[in-house]
């Protein structure tokens, strides 16, 4: 029998609780149910006054060629980030489960970018990687321009979103690898299985729940926290080309103006997180049940 | 023919030798059972000959072949862990046939072969299970069988049974025993419970820091004891270690102490006298603790009850006593 402590009385428990309530309230709910509200809404041109207008937002974006390429756009920039950011993880964790000089220095160091802010990492990148001033960008020939050529844009905010991430990548996965007994290894070695096979057969399957885990996580990530990143960089250009669905939900809500239309775009994200992580709470469930 | 020979085997851990300088030779289809405390150098011993140790200088040799340096993936041993390290995400069936499908056997092969090694152990029904849903016992089985399918070289135990419970360790113990000598399973086995290696060994090797104390059969080690680390370790309760002045009917000399086992003290209405301070009857033998004249405590094991009295006089037959130099410790 498990052991609980039971609070007497109400007044305690809804003390303890209300901080974090609150919290979820002003920030999450109260938020998201306005953006629903003005989902179905249309102001006119001087906000002065809405008017109900149903579905017709979503009617018109649905319809809205601009916006299903920015949905392309946001799926192939998701998988890159999240397949960059969690093999470059995965594979620093590898190198860091040894018994390595200084290992723990190297663990901390790498945590540090996931504490910096996005605008800041993005403005480290624009350092890195602008044509005139950067550090590499200098170095890269007359045919490197972020700010015109599209497909180089992309390139680096995906290099920039993913490097934010692959820390966080890299401490999962080194959780994960180091619960793995060592005697499992051991006795895989003793059966004949070397490096890559003693991987592929033990160790990558092992890992199967983190990497479904961190999967999520990590196309989360990608869609909806970048903005920062992403606006500091290419501001969603050169022509739309790095333009992913936050992006452009701020560009027509606070620079377009279209507030409905912007409201609509968010609900449609927020139905998309939904469904992510209730695939993935579906998922963990029925791994920690088998 | 040694199918396992060891020379000259030394491992430093920084400044602290695990392993000082081993010889051994095992003989095909020997049970070679390692005895010790914890940090006596028997794990390190028997991971050495794994190679998930390297070895700071000495050899490895098995059927002839210098494997010293040689991957563990490649030397044909296998290994039973204490933890038993089954693979969670494979069935019973794979992980019994994984080394088997690393070394490219087809299929039908494996199938066979884990089949008939699955009956061996009595576990055709649980093929199809995941290491989860199986209990210590028969983890344990699965473990031995992903061992013996192999058919490797040679066999390392490193103390196999020691997460079981008393019952099914004494179970499991004999069908090891039967199976290893069966299949003339050439094996090195570690463990530091001493009724383990007296009743599975072949022969016995009595670890103490690093050293080999003793390399026997079980019951010379038992009756001839070589020093006295060795005497304390094997028999329970340990032989009782006396100095000549507190038992002067011995004649032992005075640079010698004087070892005696519990069933080997007799009554005798003219011998020492014994003032009981506890008893423990075991049943079909009792346990009897108590203090010489000269302080000594002693122990003695009888044959049946509680003798019911406060104290008794008690002897030490010439022919039962083991002599060890009091400085050195060796056998006299």
């Amino acid at each position: 029998m498990e052991r609980r402590t039971l609070f007497p009385g109400k007044l305690l428990p809804i003390a303890l609780m209300a901080p974090q309530l609150l919290l979820t309230f002003i920030f999450f709910l109260w938020p998201a149910a306005r953006a629903i509200e003005e989902s179905v809404t249309a102001a006119n041109a001087f906000g002065t006054d809405t008017l109900f207008v149903g579905f017709d937002n979503f009617a018109a974006l649905f319809t809205d060629s601009q916006y299903w390429s920015s949905v392309g756009r946001t799926l192939f920039f998701c998988a890159a980030v999240s397949l960059v950011a969690m093999t470059l993880g995965l594979l620093f964790a590898n190198f860091a489960d040894r018994n390595l000089r200084g290992k723990n220095w190297y663990r901390t160091f790498f945590i540090w970018p996931y504490a910096v802010a996005p605008a800041l990492s993005a403005v480290v990148w624009v350092f890195l990687a602008d044509p005139q001033i950067g550090l590499i960008g200098r170095y890269l020939g007359p045919n490197w321009n972020y700010g015109l050529n599209g497909n180089q844009a992309m390139g680096l905010v995906i290099a920039a979103s993913a490097w934010k991430q692959v820390s966080y990548n890299f401490i999962f996965y080194l959780a994960a690898l180091q619960s793995i007994p060592r005697s499992l290894v051991e006795a895989a070695t003793l059966d004949g299985a070397r490096g890559f096979t003693r991987f592929r057969t033990i160790i990558w399957p092992l890992l199967w729940p983190t990497t479904m885990f961190l999967l999520v996580v990590n196309l989360v990530y990608a869609a909806f926290d970048t903005f920062g990143t992403i606006y500091a960089l290419t501001g969603g250009g050169p022509a739309g080309a790095t333009e992913t669905l936050v992006v452009k939900v701020y560009e027509d809500g606070y620079i377009g103006n279209d507030i409905g239309g912007s409201a609509a775009q968010s609900v449609a994200l927020m139905v998309l997180v939904v469904a992510l992580v209730s695939l993935q709470f579906k998922f963990l469930n029925r791994r920690t049940a088998a | 023919m040694a199918t396992l020979e060891l020379q000259g085997l030394t491992k430093n851990f920084g400044a602290t030798g695990v392993l000082k300088s081993l010889d051994l030779t095992l003989a095909s289809g020997e049970m070679l059972v390692i005895v010790g405390a914890s940090g006596c150098g028997k794990s390190t011993l028997l991971r050495l000959v794994a190679g998930l140790e390297s070895p700071s200088s000495g050899r490895i040799i098995l059927e002839g072949e210098d494997i010293t340096n040689r991957d563990p993936s490649k030397r044909d041993i296998a290994m039973v862990f204490q933890n038993y390290a089954l693979y969670p995400h494979m069935t019973v069936a794979q992980n019994m046939g994984y080394a088997l499908k690393l070394r490219g056997e087809t299929k039908e092969e494996i199938a066979q072969k884990v089949a008939e090694t699955a009956k061996l152990l009595g576990l055709d029904e649980l093929l199809g299970r995941r290491p989860g849903q199986l209990s210590g016992g028969q983890r344990q089985r699965v473990a031995m069988g992903r061992a013996i399918v192999r058919q490797p070289k040679l066999f390392l135990f490193d103390e196999p049974l020691s997460n079981l419970d008393a019952k099914l360790r004494v179970t499991m113990r004999a069908e090891i025993r039967r199976l290893q000598q069966r299949l003339g399973i050439t094996s090195l086995y570690v463990t530091h419970d001493q009724v383990e290696a007296m009743t599975m060994a072949d022969r016995l090797i009595v670890m103490e820091a690093g050293r080999a104390s003793q390399i026997a059969t079980p019951m010379e080690i038992f009756e001839r004891p070589a020093n006295l680390f060795v005497a304390q370790f094997i028999g329970s309760p340990a032989m009782n270690i006396l100095q000549p002045s507190d038992a002067p009917s011995t004649g032992a000399p005075n640079n010698a102490v004087v070892g005696i086992r519990p069933e080997h003290v007799t009554l005798d209405a003219n011998g020492l006298e014994l003032l009981i301070d506890l008893v423990e009857p075991l049943g079909a033998e009792t346990l009897i603790y108590g203090t010489l004249p000269s302080g000594q405590r002693l122990t003695l094991r009888r044959p049946g009850g509680p003798p019911g009295v406060a104290n008794l006089r008690v002897a030490f037959p010439q022919e039962a006593l083991h002599l060890f130099d009091s400085k050195t410790g060796e056998r006299l």
